[in-house]
């Protein structure tokens, strides 16, 4: 089990012995992860293995009820999703969760929320009232901030190509499926990502609006974004991932490169079941090879 | 001693009556996931059934209660059916508005045809008494306990041991497995909501012959009651309703002893409320998190707003400005204020349920306050109302804010109840507080409108005015609602997980929500003070709230002008024509229902 | 009873006195022909076709997203494909409510169990029967069930949310089995359970699917299923890729790809 040698200075993020307990069941059992800056790590498994349990603890949904999580250094176990957000961690969900009746561009503009000087919090009371006066009256610093958010992500939606810009002031929910998906990231990337957290991002999509994924990924990690990534189409994993993990009952039974991982026997075991393919135990037919 | 021992009686009996109604809240929450908000109109139409049955039919007692059960079992089927049925597939709060508008339905009804007037019921008994440990207990309080008592038998035995019942305790637990094992989900509906209004409308007529009184408006508080019992034995838990119910019994029995029966609604709200905040799930639950309620964020069917261009809203205020001119009726005038107030009222309402997605019952509670503010500080310390009229709304904006914002953690359903409960205690507070608010007396006096030493006397500088300070607030709205909060705003009414994502903090934007809403219901609050010169803690009750709620689902959850159309829609049109002015309640009731089922953006849709 | 094709009665035969009839002579006991379903906009089934036939175990197979819990869903009522039929022992299923499809004799062992966690373990068996009006016949099978499935019978009185995961799937079975049905459905079966209540689930399948009971299983876990399956087919994103007899299927390393990745078109070699 190899994996790209990491110097603890570029680990981005770094989650230790983290578990989760629902009742008697363990959802989540001791799992470490590790993300170093510019990889784009998967976690993979079969149905019921812990993804995202895990990735809800990874993202404030949900508390470990032990372990560690580390973002940048700075200890963020069980942080509010709101608190993750200010720090540069965006995640988009499955199947997408688009806000359907504000328009393409209203959606890409709140994934900005986090880092605007417009949304800051400033103190208990008084900061409230002063975001009220800033949307009431505004200030210059503020309509500048406004404008080059809006030129910003005007120029993300048109990295979709004709997909999104035709449609930006359309309500999310009149798009399809897969502009919706495409929305959501674009969405993500307004925050300005440290890390990019994505669940099941190919879900539901055929196999050209998954292609048009893929490259969409790809070009998001050459340009040196982190990705963290939970994905069942294992072509996907593997043209994608710098690192795999996969997960099966709560617990990490492999990790590695893609391809090492993809003939680990324990793997190929863990998705296909608990006797071997092709061999025969009992009662069935013939055997094959 | 025995003087407790006698309230204890006493609040095990009221619970007794009070378990009556909780259970069947209860059942109908198990296996629908809905709170029956016309449960008070059953137990009141039980009343009612039972009165005619032993007054004008003579029937004896054991036939009177049958009829009653029967009767009010009939009408839940025909509440299931024509009411709930048909929204089967709508989103969770849409089952709650209809219930609420066949609610104002079934009261107005029986007001029109029993009148308003409270009578009394017989009970015809035999005057026996039993002394238990030095307190007496009467018959009526002998029959109350048997049939509590009873029917709880009954319905173990039934939920335990009949085939149907086995269907009902299957069908709440899991409804997809229930079908997949042959239950007929719909009939077992059915079932439920007739046994449920059975037992309610039982309760309401022997609450009818313990307080020897029963009247067309005894409904709503009998289903606050039930609610509150409702959920202090955690939602769908028929043994848990029981439970709640003695409790809720029992607290109101000890509150009435120690501070007296103005005092009995409050503790059963404060008692609301302090579940809600601390044990959401209820008693027997042990666990603190929050239910997973589904997501009614979005009552909102995905429609488009209707764009009305710029030139015709303009057209449309220059005409309403011009109006006075026009008509020499100060009538029609003085109706139209009264419309430009509660327009002050449903723009805040637009905002919190419709912007942000709080369907608050308990709006009204915000004039309440900001017409007491006004009017106190005008008239104990002689302010002009120049100035005590944006202070009220200042104040308005600070309690309300601070009053409902424990609610924030909650989703969906006990938003509502919260903010229903919250709603009634700020009733009930300013009744109470004597030395504060003159308690039912009310503040008569106010001065009237003056404008830095300019008295608006004649309606048609009062109506200008009021126009005028709707129009800047409703401006202001629009402003707030294109800028990046009304953006935010909307993102929590959307998906509230996917918001915090973004960094976004629900209960900073609800706060500003709520903030913002309680100014210009409070700003409208004390402009009405002054206007009617004399209020008391009913002039703005839940039927203002609710009404509140239906102007604003007329015109369209989150649209400004929506928001003002709907109100001079259900305040001033029916005052201007005169229109069936017994009949009101019964047209919001339908109006509520029909939207609710065939248009739920309203006139102007969504925004 | 439930359907007209005189389902014989849970007694316990011995093996060699039902002689088991090759599938593919009788007329198919459910069909699936041509089901598209959508989500909303997303399409999940793109022109599936299924047959099952009497006394078979047939096994539907497919990684996640494959669309296979859907086509449980689609049999059962809970969910309204788009295009396409579904018929039982020759009759169209195509928009009756569960209710009614259950009562033709197709009975249910649904995900995760999904048993009445409040109501006991007898209580539960009773449910299973609750299209049945037959009282002797009932009180016959529950003791059938009893025999069958020894655990359930030592937990009668306890609530049913109480019993382990394996119990529950014991319980979830009988419980289908209670209506007297001719075709029982399973939606993976053996998820969450023990090594050892793996091998009684699936020795206990075999046992009342020799007894004349037909089984459909949505499995994701391949090998388990083909171990005791007839015949199989293998869903991915919403397409029957392959279908055989257990024994083509196990042999095909295609399966592998089907599941570990790798686009599988039917002229695709491994």
């Amino acid at each position: 089990m190899s994996s790209t040698s990491t110097n603890t200075a570029d680990i981005l993020f770094d989650v230790r012995r983290v578990t989760r307990r629902f009742g008697g069941l363990v959802a989540v059992d001791e799992v470490n992860v590790s993300v170093a800056r510019g990889e784009c790590v998967s976690v993979i498994g079969p149905n019921g293995a812990g993804k995202s349990t895990l990735f809800n603890l990874l993202t404030g949904i949900d508390t470990p009820d032990a372990g560690e999580v580390r973002f940048g250094g700075e200890d963020v176990t069980g942080m509010a999703p709101e608190l993750l957000a200010a720090r540069g961690i965006a995640r988009t969900f499955q199947h997408g969760r688009v806000f359907g009746n504000l328009s393409v561009l209203d959606n890409v503009l709140i994934g900005a929320h986090a880092r605007l000087a417009t949304t800051r919090r400033g103190w208990p009371v008084v900061g409230a009232f002063a975001e009220v006066v800033r949307a009431l009256v505004g200030s210059a610093a503020m309509r500048r901030e406004d404008a080059e958010l809006r030129e910003e992500v005007t120029a993300l939606l048109a990295r979709f190509g004709t997909r999104l810009t035709p449609r930006i002031d359309e309500p999310a929910h009149s798009l399809s499926y897969a502009n919706r998906r495409r929305v959501e990231i674009a969405r993500a990337l307004a925050l300005r990502p440290r890390i990019l957290l994505l669940d099941e991002p190919t879900a539901g999509m055929n196999e050209s609006e998954t292609a048009e994924m893929l490259e969409l990924i790809l070009g998001l990690k050459r340009e040196g974004l982190t990705i963290l990534l939970i994905e069942h189409k294992l072509d996907l994993v593997m043209r994608l991932s710098d690192r795999v993990l996969v997960l099966d009952d709560g617990r990490k039974i492999a990790q590695g490169l893609p391809d090492e991982v993809r003939n680990d026997p324990a793997v190929i075991e863990a998705y296909l079941g608990h006797r071997q393919v092709g061999a025969q135990a009992g009662r069935s037919e013939t055997a094959a090879a | 001693m025995t003087a407790w021992f006698d309230y204890t009686i006493n609040g095990l009996i009221v619970g007794n009556i009070y378990a009556l109604l909780a259970v069947g809240l209860a059942l109908i929450f198990g296996v629908s996931h809905l709170i029956n908000f016309a449960h008070g109109s059953v137990y009141m139409v039980g009343g009612f059934i039972g009165w005619l049955c032993l007054t004008r039919l003579g029937l004896p007692l054991p036939v009177a209660l049958l009829a009653t059960v029967v009767g009010c079992a009939l009408l839940g089927i025909v509440i299931e059916r024509i009411g709930l049925r048909p929204l089967q597939g709508a989103a969770r709060i849409a089952p709650l508005l209809a219930t609420i508008g066949i609610s104002f339905v079934l009261d107005q009804l029986a007001q029109i045809v029993f009148g308003p007037d409270p009578r009394p019921v017989p009970s015809p008994l035999p005057q026996w008494t039993l002394s238990i440990g030095g307190a007496a207990l009467g018959s009526l309080d002998l029959l109350i306990a048997a049939i509590g008592v009873g029917a709880a038998a009954v319905l173990y035995v039934f939920l335990r041991f009949t085939r149907l019942g086995w269907a009902v305790r299957a069908t709440a637990q899991d409804r997809d497995a229930a079908q997949q094992m042959g239950v007929n989900v719909n009939a077992v509906n059915q079932a439920v909501f007739a046994i449920a209004c059975g037992l309610g409308g039982l309760s309401g007529l022997l609450v009818g012959m313990y307080y020897n009184s029963i009247d067309p408006a005894m409904g709503f508080q009998a289903t606050l009651k039930g609610v509150v019992a409702l959920l202090v034995g955690g939602l769908g838990n028929v043994p848990g309703a029981i439970a709640g119910s003695l409790l809720l019994g029992l607290v109101e029995s000890y509150g009435v002893a120690l501070f007296g029966t103005s005092y009995r609604d409050l503790f059963a709200f404060v008692l609301l409320l302090a579940f809600l905040v601390w044990r959401p799930n209820g008693l027997f639950s042990s666990n603190r998190r929050l239910p997973p309620e589904p997501l009614t964020g979005t009552f909102l069917s995905n429609r488009r707003a209707v764009r009305i261009p710029r030139r015709v809203i303009v057209a449309v205020v220059a005409l309403a400005f011009a109006l006075p001119f026009a008509t020499p009726s100060s009538y029609v005038v003085q109706t139209l204020t009264n419309g430009w107030i509660y327009g002050l009222l449903a723009l805040s309402l637009t905002l919190v349920a419709g912007t942000v997605g709080q369907i608050s019952l308990g709006h009204a509670a915000l004039l309440l306050i900001g017409a007491y503010a006004s009017a106190l500080l005008s008239v104990n310390l002689g302010w002009p109302p120049a100035l005590t009229i944006p202070l009220a709304g200042l104040i308005t904006a600070a309690i309300g804010t601070l009053l409902v914002y424990p609610s924030f953690r909650l989703r969906g359903h006990y938003v509502s109840i919260a903010t229903l409960g919250i709603g009634e205690i700020i009733g009930l507070v300013v009744l109470n507080w004597d030395s504060l608010t003159r308690g039912p007396v009310g503040i008569t006096g106010i001065p009237p409108l003056t404008l830095f030493g300019w008295q608006l006397t004649g309606a048609r500088s009062v109506y200008w005015f009021t126009l005028a300070v709707l129009v800047l607030l409703a401006l202001l709205q629009v402003r707030l609602l294109r800028s990046h909060l009304g953006r935010t705003w909307r993102a929590i009414r959307e998906d509230d997980v996917a918001a915090r994502a973004y960094g976004i903090r629900p209960n900073r934007y609800k706060a500003i929500a709520f903030a913002c809403g309680g100014l210009a219901a409070g700003i409208g609050g004390g402009i009405a003070a002054h206007l009617y010169s004399y209020i008391n803690y009913q002039t703005f009750d839940s039927q203002v709230s609710i009404l509140a709620l239906t102007m604003v689902i007329l015109g369209g959850l989150g649209s400004v002008i929506g928001a003002v159309a709907g109100a001079i829609a259900l305040i001033s049109l029916p005052e201007l024509f005169r229109f069936a002015a017994d009949y009101r309640m019964l047209i919001y009731g339908v109006i509520l229902l029909l939207l609710v089922r065939f248009r739920p953006q309203g006139l102007f849709g969504a925004v | 009873m439930n359907s007209a094709m005189n389902t014989p009665s849970l007694h316990l035969v011995s093996s060699n006195e039902l002689p088991f009839t090759s599938p593919a002579m009788t007329e198919p006991l459910l069909k699936l022909d041509q089901i598209d379903t959508f989500y909303g906009q997303i399409q999940v089934h793109f022109g599936v076709n299924l047959s099952i036939g009497r006394g078979e175990i047939v096994s539907l197979l497919g990684g996640n997203a494959s669309g296979k819990s859907t086509a449980m869903k689609v049999i059962l009522g809970l969910h309204k494909p788009r295009a396409g039929t579904v018929s039982f022992d020759g009759k169209p299923l195509n928009g009756l409510p569960t209710s009614q499809i259950v009562r033709r004799g197709i009975a249910s062992v649904p995900e995760a169990r999904r048993l009445f966690g409040d109501m006991t373990v007898r209580e539960n068996l009773l449910m299973g029967a609750f299209t049945r009006k037959d009282r002797a016949g009932i009180a016959e099978d529950y003791e059938r069930m009893l025999e069958l499935f020894p655990r359930v019978k030592e937990r009668l009185t306890q609530r049913a949310g109480t019993l382990s995961g394996g119990e529950q799937q014991m319980l979830a079975m009988a419980r289908a089995l209670m209506s007297g049905p001719a075709l029982v459905c399973m939606d993976e079966p053996t998820m969450g359970l023990s090594p050892l209540y793996v091998d009684k689930v699936l020795e206990l399948v075999q046992t009342i699917n020799r007894q004349g009971i037909t089984f459909f299983m949505v499995e994701q876990n391949a090998s388990l299923a083909l171990q005791i399956a007839h015949r199989g087919y293998v869903l991915q994103t919403g397409r029957v890729v392959l279908s055989g007899t257990a024994s083509e299927l196990l042999g095909d390393q295609r399966i592998r790809d089907a599941y570990l990745g790798g686009a599988l078109a039917a002229e695709t070699a491994s």
